[in-house]
């Protein structure tokens, strides 16, 4: 469904991914670890195109997105939901809602949509009036991913849901996500938690100073000694 | 009592007029972080357009009052076209670069139209014809002007338009959305360069209206009558917090009572001082003005 072919990005004279391949396949939630500065966040931007890569390819059910402006992109029927979640603060929870679903034309769908990100996550629904800004990071995080499923994602990216959470937070953002997965949607989960993205999904890239260094089965992976020794703290 | 109430008047109706010309700055400010000072610039195209226009027009329509309308609504359209093109010639392609860069097209856009003005207009000034006769009407001891009413009651109209266009329509929700994070308003599936376009075209329709306002009752133009308003329309912006659509409102109606209110119980020798004064006590005391919040911007 996703495919990188030798992604390198760089920031001005800084480069900050070099050579990345790596594929997602329809259905499955695949996970990205990495410690922080790695460059997570720069692959999830050079999908959406909010960074230009300056080689290699990206390509998205076998079409090549590279170079595309993100708002088309986001379009094809791929979504982000950003780092440090990005939901627009001066506006309400259902503004940002009806946001997400800004090129759903159909205002009937548009209600199914908002109905069922309600049934996924409620305390969205009790504070529809309220502005984003004053959520809690834990419903600011739900706002952003049903923000993002407002316009029916046939994959859905995800840059470091837990941060910040409390556990029990983290537990419901990720059975949501499991919920999605299940519906449908393909997920690419970046974290830093790998413990808990290596228990929730179903092949990882671990990604070490903007390359990819090991690959496999989450289960593969979560058994690897270096793995363990290096983001398992075991 | 009643000469204060004359003063109040004028003044709000002053304060519209910078109001008007105040949000195209804050609505830019917001989307790019850019002080456009070529806006100014486009108050006194938008004057200019009225002028030949209503040349063209006046006494072509059934009454005075659409004469004036139909200069009024052809001329914003041309300037929201000049906003446009000028976003897309001079702004698009440094959207990157530095704030000082942005800052030095800006002034140098602002040159190149003030002079280019001056050759294609005349550098002298012109009077603008009389699209409204004026009638006085006498209310108490107060007098206005029909045409004093109609300026009032035209950038208070706008004013209303563009806040329900902003916070009532889909592509106003987007514009707030662009203005508040512009990456993410791209992953939303909106086309953030035509939300930027069409801010500029606004701004630059509302600074025309501003323009036309004006000469209805101050009928003198010239190429460089953009540049005080231009400088304290600007100042209203920041007075009530740079990027705040109410806060432009706000701040260009406090600007303009406190000009007629020095000049009436002053000393008109200060008038033009107020907004100067205003400027510098808001960078000393609240730089992000009255309804700002959040960080200083540095420009
Ligand atoms: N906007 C930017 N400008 C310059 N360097 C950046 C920028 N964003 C990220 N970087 C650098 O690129 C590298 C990868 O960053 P990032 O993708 O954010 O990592 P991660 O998400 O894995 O923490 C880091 O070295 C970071 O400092
Ligand atoms: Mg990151």
């Amino acid at each position: 469904m996703l495919e990188l072919k030798n992604v390198s990005t760089r920031y001005g004279a800084i480069s900050a991914l070099t050579d990345v391949s790596f594929s997602v396949a329809k259905g499955e939630i695949a996970t990205l670890i990495g410690s922080n500065g790695a460059g997570k966040s720069t692959t999830l931007r050079s999908i959406m195109g909010l960074a230009q890569p300056h080689a290699g390819e990206v390509l998205f059910e076998g079409k090549k997105i590279n170079r595309m402006p993100t708002h088309r992109i986001a379009a094809l029927g791929i979504a982000l939901v950003p780092e440090g979640r990005a939901v627009f603060a001066n506006l309400t929870v259902l503004e940002n809602l009806e946001l997400g679903g800004y090129l759903q034309k159909d205002s009937k769908q548009l209600k199914k949509d908002l109905e069922h990100v309600y049934v996924l996550f409620p305390r969205l629904k009790e504070r529809l009036l309220q502005m984003a800004g004053t959520l809690s990071g834990g419903e600011q995080q739900m706002l952003a991913i049903g923000r993002a499923l407002m316009a029916h994602p046939r994959l859905l990216l995800l840059d470091e849901p837990s941060l910040g959470l409390a556990p029990l937070v983290v537990q419901a953002i990720f059975d949501a996500i499991a919920v999605i997965n299940k519906e449908g949607t393909t997920v690419l989960l970046v974290e830093q938690n790998a413990n808990l993205a290596l228990r929730r999904s179903q092949n990882a890239y671990v990604l070490e100073t903007g390359r990819i260094t090991m690959r496999g089965t989450s289960t593969e992976l979560a058994r690897d000694p270096r793995v363990k020794e290096a983001y398992l703290g075991e | 009592m009643e000469s204060f109430l004359q003063q109040l008047i004028n003044g709000i109706s002053l304060g519209s007029i910078y109001a008007l010309v105040a949000l195209g700055y804050t609505m830019v400010y917001g989307v790019l972080r850019l002080i456009n000072f070529a806006h100014g610039d486009i108050y006194m195209l938008g004057a200019y357009f009225g002028y030949y226009l209503s040349r063209l027009i006046q006494g072509r329509t059934p009454s005075h009052l659409l004469d004036a309308a139909v200069v009024m609504f052809l001329s914003m359209l041309g300037c929201a076209l000049v906003g446009i093109v000028m976003e897309r010639l001079a702004y698009r392609p440094v959207r990157r670069a530095s704030r000082l860069t942005l800052l030095i097209i800006a002034i140098g856009v602002s040159l190149l139209i003030e002079y280019s003005s001056q050759v294609i207009f005349g550098a002298d000034p012109k009077f603008f014809p009389q699209l409204i006769p004026e009638t006085q009407i006498h209310m108490g001891g107060l007098i206005l002007t029909n045409q004093q009413i109609i300026v009032l009651f035209t950038a208070l109209a706008l004013m209303v338009l563009l806040n329900l266009f902003i916070y009532r329509t889909r592509t106003g929700k987007a514009m707030r959305a662009v203005s508040f994070n512009l990456d993410a308003a791209k992953l939303m599936g909106i086309n953030t360069d035509q939300i930027i376009a069409l801010t500029f075209a606004l701004g630059s329709a509302l600074a025309a209206a501003g323009g036309i306002l004006v000469s209805i009752n101050i009928p003198g133009i010239d190429p460089l009558m953009g540049v005080m308003t231009g400088l304290k329309a600007f100042v209203a912006a920041v007075l009530g917090g740079i990027g705040n659509i109410f806060g432009a409102v706000l701040g260009g109606l406090i600007l303009g009572l406190a000009e007629v209110m020095v000049s009436g119980y002053g000393s008109s020798t200060y008038r033009d001082a107020i907004a100067f004064l205003i400027l510098i006590a808001i960078l000393l005391f609240k730089p992000s003005g009255i309804l700002g919040k959040g960080q200083v911007e540095k420009v």
